[in-house]
């Protein structure tokens, strides 16, 4: 288990899986099948991916934990930046396929449209965890800064569960589903939050492996 | 006579319709039949319908009934556009029976036989917008609902008519998930539901109503957002006040009484603007009342569509 969760072709292979969801809206939009609206049908995967990217990047640190697995924290990075990943691409769907790149009407839409300015609050909070992803910036911020500025990750998680609830017309199971597991995930974390005289010590493979 | 635009051959025609239009109830059929030998699904829509050509019908393309039968909203189904295809064979279509009553000299039970007998069918092919921002141009085939208020002669107190859509809770497990209530409820002012535009329609495509599209038959007002057209309609009540309706009791703020399209009037989420005609690729922009501003914006005079009377 160990050795199989350090070898670097298990991070391949993740890096591949992570690639699916891509892969199979390719091909099913390719095929005709993603029904008689594809361009909506694409517009709310990428966006269920995106928010599930990052309930999954935020489960690597109490799996990690609870399985006293410290190599997952080798993935945790990459699962982050597919999040954002899948972030752009349903960004790009509401810019391109819904607004044609009229600035002024999406500007209006950001402001006016609560949902929106939830979602696009998610997406900009990403951007500095995805510029400051590299080793490097973990160097120039040093650890303690760099993990406080990730912290705006769950800001962003809760940012993209808003937005999905506040989108959806009245059948609002599955954004409820996705709220549960993401305060499942910030009530594991709470005790550490309260008990600040004593911060967890950090991953030693945060900061030099990944 | 049968008005089919499409010259080219697609799947609907190729595929034995009833297989086409719902793959799963081939197979659920298959398995009630193999399992109880108790009843199959009752026979499905789909028979041929001869319907006279009207000056009411727009000349842009068709959408195809693929689209039409495949991306549906009918929440008692469930709230996936393609639920409904799915599960829609449940709703029993045959025997049918619809109330008219309420202000009228003289109330009636209606069966199917008879709803067919209301008036000579013609073929409207109108444009549906959603308030979803989406839209197709459907093929219908009805007659004006006028038809049978005028049947019932609605008293000086009919004000409104109020609708109510079959509701089987046993039938349509995914209505409780739905968020919204059920028995689904719409109603019209008098003028409007009087008005020649409104339609009651028993099918599409020449055919009669596929289940998902609202079997056996529903209303159809094209100048309105798509919600107002209420399917598989059980009950019909002329009223002196205005009736509730499903979508303003769930979100009043959002979907009013009126909802006539009006690219003017934002929903509070998003604009109304524009929207995609299914099957295209850019948004077009959307006309007010969906393009029959000539023939009902008179309806309206006077009343203020923005804040008031969305």
């Amino acid at each position: 288990m160990h050795t199989a969760l350090s070898s670097r072709w298990t991070k391949a292979l993740l890096f591949l899986l992570c690639l699916v969801p891509l892969f199979l809206l390719g091909w099913r939009y390719y095929h005709n099948q993603l029904g008689a609206n594809p361009i909506e049908s694409i517009t709310h995967k990428t966006g269920d991916w995106t928010i599930r990217f990052l309930l999954i990047t935020l489960c690597v640190t109490p799996l990690r934990k609870l399985l006293n697995q410290p190599q997952l924290a080798r993935f945790r990075r990459m699962l982050g930046l597919f999040a954002f990943f899948y972030g752009c691409l349903h960004l790009t769907t509401w810019v391109w396929l819904d607004k044609f790149f009229d600035v002024h009407e999406m500007w209006r839409d950001v402001l006016k449209r609560r949902f929106i300015t939830v979602g696009m609050t998610g997406f900009v909070l990403m951007i500095p965890l995805a510029v400051t992803s590299t080793a490097g910036w973990v160097r120039r911020l040093g650890f303690v800064r760099w993990q406080r500025l990730h912290r705006l990750v769950y800001f962003s998680a809760l940012a993209g569960v808003i937005h999905y609830y506040w989108l959806v017309k009245s059948d609002v199971r599955l954004p409820l589903f996705y709220a549960g597991i993401l305060a499942l995930l910030l009530l594991y974390r709470l005790p550490g939050w309260l008990n600040t005289k004593h911060p967890a010590p950090a991953p030693k493979q945060a900061r030099n492996t990944n | 006579m049968i008005i089919r635009r499409s010259p080219n051959l697609g799947y609907s025609q190729v595929t034995p319709r009833e297989l086409y239009l719902n793959r799963r109830r081939f197979l659920a059929a298959g398995s009630v039949a193999l399992g109880t030998l108790a009843g199959l699904p009752q026979a499905i829509a789909g028979a041929k319908l001869t319907a006279a050509k009207s000056p009411f019908s727009t000349s842009e393309p068709l959408t195809p009934l693929e689209a039409i039968t495949h991306y549906n909203n009918f929440y008692e189904f469930g709230t996936d556009k393609e639920d409904p295809s799915k599960n829609a064979y449940k709703l029993r279509t045959s025997p049918w029976s619809v109330k008219v009553e309420g202000a009228v000299a003289k109330p009636m039970v209606l069966d199917l036989d008879a709803i067919f007998k209301i008036a000579p069918l013609e073929e409207r092919i109108y444009r549906h917008r959603c308030v979803e921002r989406w839209s197709m141009v459907i093929p219908w085939i009805g007659f004006p609902l006028n038809a049978l208020l005028k049947k019932v002669e609605p008293t000086a107190k009919a004000k409104y008519v109020a609708f109510e859509s079959v509701y089987d809770s046993k039938t349509m497990l995914n209505s409780a998930f739905a968020g919204i209530q059920f028995p689904y409820i719409e109603g019209l002012r008098m003028d409007e539901a009087m008005h020649p535009l409104t339609l009651l329609a028993v099918g599409l495509y020449g055919e009669s109503l596929p289940n998902q599209d609202g079997a056996p038959f529903r209303l159809v007002v094209p100048w309105k957002y798509g919600f107002k057209s209420i399917k598989s309609i059980v009950k019909i009540r002329l009223v002196e006040k205005e009736p509730p309706t499903t979508w303003n009791l769930s979100a009043p703020n959002e979907y009013g009484f009126y909802s006539n399209v009006n690219p003017e009037r934002d929903h509070p989420r998003w604009s109304q603007a524009k929207e995609r005609r299914i099957g295209d690729f850019r948004m077009r922009d959307t006309v007010k009342f969906n393009g029959y501003g000539d023939q009902v914006a008179s309806l309206y005079t006077g009343m203020d569509l923005i804040r008031k009377y969305y």
